[in-house]
């Protein structure tokens, strides 16, 4: 094993690296909440594992409520309920029974807005371990150096890990978050455009890690960036309200979408 | 065409000078009025220094005798003496103020803190959560000595005459609990002071962002896991600065404290070297009702307004000092949890 193969190994639970993360299937998923009846209708998906999806539609099409329904963020929401299934490495994700707190670990999440806590920045990374019942500190030292390595922020924080999360830039705050959330060994990263409130640099270099992260986690990835979808995933989803319009390897997308709606909004004459 | 251009021109210029004229009005009339509140701090703390501390370097008292030793009046005003024509001077009074708010804060803060976040992040948005807030809100508008009337009749009467039957007994009928003392005094002013640490410690839980909540529920935290290590720890500052308000009412509330304790002579501190250090069951002094005391029952006129006018100074001290201690550790919680976002 290389080095990069053991950080890898470090930070998910698979004891052999060149094993791929595992897929998600969903079939026949609707939400609805009060507010938005059809939020999401009948979204049938095959996300592939160790890959990049991305999720793209204009404003309200339900990219961000469909991501949350992977790790069932939705039920923060009030009133909302699902049908169908989302299926990930044999978990039935959206069946009442499922531990919530265990599948989140599996299914990582990064937000919008950068959201370190207002703790050190060993705090934030060692956050998740520590919830997930990690007491010792010579494990908790190797998680959250193997976290902040894989998501290229070590060199710049290992020597400031004790000060307040809060005075790093915003792009190595939405890092160190990437990192926080890979601490926790997930086998799914969700991705709920990581990079829009990033100036250039910093969204090249989470574009970038994005590449990086892809052998060792499934990605999926809402972005309203066109250019960004077609950087950085293989394959992509376009939604239109509520509903999947067209799901296809991101090559076949943008360059030759079947669906006209589809065509119209990657080249912005919609949306 | 021009003309219309001309017009508009006018309209607008005259529109200007009448903003101008009395944007004119507004800052001189908001110019005086902070003078006034200037003049009036600098009035009576300049009444409290001057008349106060004009006895207090007065050396030696009118009426001591001959073979007495000379005694400043400081150490009149701190250990008593007959010019007082209160037994005990001012520094039982000090000691008992400052335990009084310690006790207080200790009873508050806890309790406070616990009924915000049951507010906020357990009791949901329905009518009664805000029929509860609005009750809460309006506990700050009772006249405070309906508190010392509540906490003699329930505290002293109620329960701690349920406690004297239940633990001591062989000292019946002298009471222990069933009497006022430091301990219900301090439960009336904790009661006295919840809505304040409520409503402070609500509105900076309030103001944290949504994300932080997401940010810790999407690692596998549940809620109370979120509440106790993230959510509350981001809103320490808020809730000290809850506290620093409760601290500054209750050190200067005297009316529910004749009620529940207070005392013009207490013969010992309500603290001491040996366990069991505090005594919760003691009557106290008070600086407030000293002064007060003082005013009402010292022998003569004059020179009376130079000794209240001076154990006034030392009551508006006490109060600073014991702000300028919650301010101490608000600044060095803040450091601890520094988050320019939502300070």
């Amino acid at each position: 094993m290389d080095h990069r193969e053991a950080l890898i190994a470090a930070s998910t639970n698979r004891s052999n690296p060149s094993e791929a993360a595992p897929g998600i299937e969903v079939k026949g998923l609707s939400l609805t909440y009060p507010e938005e009846p059809n939020a999401l209708t009948d979204i049938n998906l095959s996300i592939p594992g160790g890959e990049v999806t991305a999720v793209i539609g204009p404003s309200g099409c339900g990219k961000s409520t469909l991501l949350r329904c992977f790790n069932r963020m939705n039920d923060m929401l009030e009133g909302c309920s699902y049908s169908g299934s989302i299926i990930l490495n044999g978990l039935d994700v959206l069946d009442p029974a499922t531990d919530v707190t265990a599948l989140r670990r599996r299914v990582g999440m990064v937000f919008q807005q950068p959201n370190p806590f207002p703790m050190s920045i060993y705090e934030n990374v060692a956050y998740g371990p520590r919830i997930g019942g990690v007491r010792r500190r010579r494990e908790l030292d190797e998680v959250v150096e193997s976290a902040l390595r894989l998501a290229a922020l070590w060199d710049e924080v290992k020597d400031q890990m004790n000060r307040n999360a809060i005075v790093l830039s915003l792009g190595q705050q939405q890092r160190l978050v990437i990192a926080r959330a890979i601490a926790v060994r997930p086998e799914v990263l969700l991705m709920d455009e990581p990079a829009s409130s990033l100036d250039p640099i910093s969204t090249l270099r989470i574009e970038e890690l994005i590449y990086e992260l892809k052998q060792s986690y499934t990605i999926v990835i809402v972005t309203h960036n066109m250019q960004q979808a077609a950087r950085v995933s293989d394959r992509t989803a376009f939604l239109n309200q509520g509903r999947v319009v067209e799901y296809d390897s991101t090559d076949k997308i943008f360059t030759n979408p079947a669906e006209r709606a589809t065509e119209d909004y990657i080249t912005g004459r919609y949306g | 065409m021009s003309g219309d251009l001309q017009r508009m021109r006018y309209s607008i210029e005259s529109v200007r000078a009448r903003e101008e004229k009395l944007g004119a009005v507004m800052s001189a009339m908001t110019a005086v009025a902070t003078l006034l509140a200037l003049l009036s701090v600098v009035m009576f703390l300049g009444f409290l220094i001057f008349l106060g501390g004009d006895w207090l370097a007065n050396a030696q008292s009118a009426t001591s005798g001959v073979d007495q030793p000379v005694k400043s009046n400081f150490e009149v005003l701190l250990w008593g003496g007959a010019e007082l024509a209160v037994s005990g001077g001012v520094f039982p009074a000090i000691v008992g103020t400052i335990v009084l708010t310690l006790v207080m804060t200790v009873i508050v803060s806890p309790l406070g803190i616990v009924v915000a976040l049951y507010l906020t992040e357990y009791a949901g948005t329905g009518w009664h959560t805000r029929l509860l807030r609005i009750g809460i809100q309006n506990m700050a508008a009772i006249p405070s000595i309906i508190y010392g009337v509540f906490g003699l009749a329930f505290f002293v009467y109620v329960i701690g005459g349920r406690l004297d039957n239940l633990f001591f007994a062989g000292n019946l009928p002298n009471p222990t609990f069933g009497a006022p003392g430091l301990l219900w005094a301090s439960l009336t002013l904790a009661i006295l002071t919840l809505p304040t640490v409520i409503v402070a410690t609500e509105e900076g839980l309030l103001r944290l962002p949504l994300a932080l909540r997401e940010g810790s529920r999407a690692l596998g935290a549940t809620r109370s896991e979120t509440i106790f290590r993230v959510v509350l720890p981001a809103a320490t500052p808020s809730i000290m600065t809850g506290i620093i308000l409760a601290v500054a009412r209750a050190a200067g509330e005297v009316a529910p404290l004749m009620l529940v304790g207070v005392v013009r002579y207490a013969p010992t501190l309500p603290v001491s070297v040996e366990a069991p250090f505090i005594h919760l069951e003691q009557k106290f002094m008070h600086l407030g009702f000293f002064v007060y005391d003082l005013t009402m029952h010292a022998p003569g006129s004059e020179g009376r307004v130079g000794i209240v006018a001076a154990s006034g100074l030392l009551l508006v001290l006490v109060i600073a000092t014991l702000n300028l201690a919650a301010l101490l550790l608000r600044l060095r919680l803040r450091r601890t949890f520094l988050r320019t976002g939502f300070e």
